[in-house]
């Protein structure tokens, strides 16, 4: 029984540390929100038309 | 004994396809509740250009519209630039809550921000005046 127990928390434990990594992992991906904003941007500031216009 | 190291060995393994999808990010920007947002900011943005040209109107750091100079429309029209200003600055901030909500990272609607701040401020056209880190205004 005493063992069973060390086993549970053991586990219980190594768990906690592997989530910990995981939500370390998830960093903000500043690469891919910088490429949303230029997204949004140039669809409410109708940026994409302009440049093509300016291309012609 | 051993039977534990079989066992954590196995957790490890269940884990180990979170971590690799943690890596691989891409912002969803596809919602209904930004695509409102878009839109109205769409709508408002031909009356907001005319004051951004006249430097009526200038972005600041943290991804908003603020009066940079009152003088630079009629006594009459100043309601209506001000009232442009806090509807414009109410869709952003709503924007940049709903990609962190989206992307089920309510806490990154800060860097959403500080990164729409700079984005604007890039994408502007020449002429345009934003708020430098200082809070001084300068023209693009």
């Amino acid at each position: 029984m005493k063992k069973n127990f060390s086993y549970t928390s053991l586990s219980v434990l190594f768990g906690m540390f592997l989530s910990a990594c995981v939500t370390i992992n998830i960093y903000f991906p500043a690469a891919a929100a910088e490429k949303a904003a230029d997204k949004i941007i140039g669809e409410v500031w109708q940026l994409e038309e302009n440049e093509e216009l300016d291309d012609q | 004994m051993n039977r534990a190291i079989l066992y954590l060995f196995l957790m490890v393994l269940f884990f180990v396809p979170f971590v690799g999808y943690a890596g691989e990010a891409n912002l969803e920007v596809n919602t209904p509740a930004i695509t409102n947002l878009k839109q109205s900011m769409q709508a408002r943005h031909a009356q907001l250009a005319a004051n951004y040209e006249n430097g009526a109107v200038g972005f600041t750091t943290d991804g908003l519209l603020a009066m940079r100079d009152a003088s630079a429309v009629s006594l009459a029209q100043r309601q209506v630039v001000n009232s442009l200003i806090s509807a414009e600055n109410q869709d952003r901030n709503a924007l940049y809550r709903e990609i962190a909500r989206a992307n089920n990272h309510p806490e990154w609607e800060k860097e959403i921000r500080a990164t729409f701040g700079q984005r604007w401020i890039k994408l502007a056209k020449s002429g345009w005046w934003y708020q430098s880190e200082n809070g001084s205004w300068v023209q693009k």
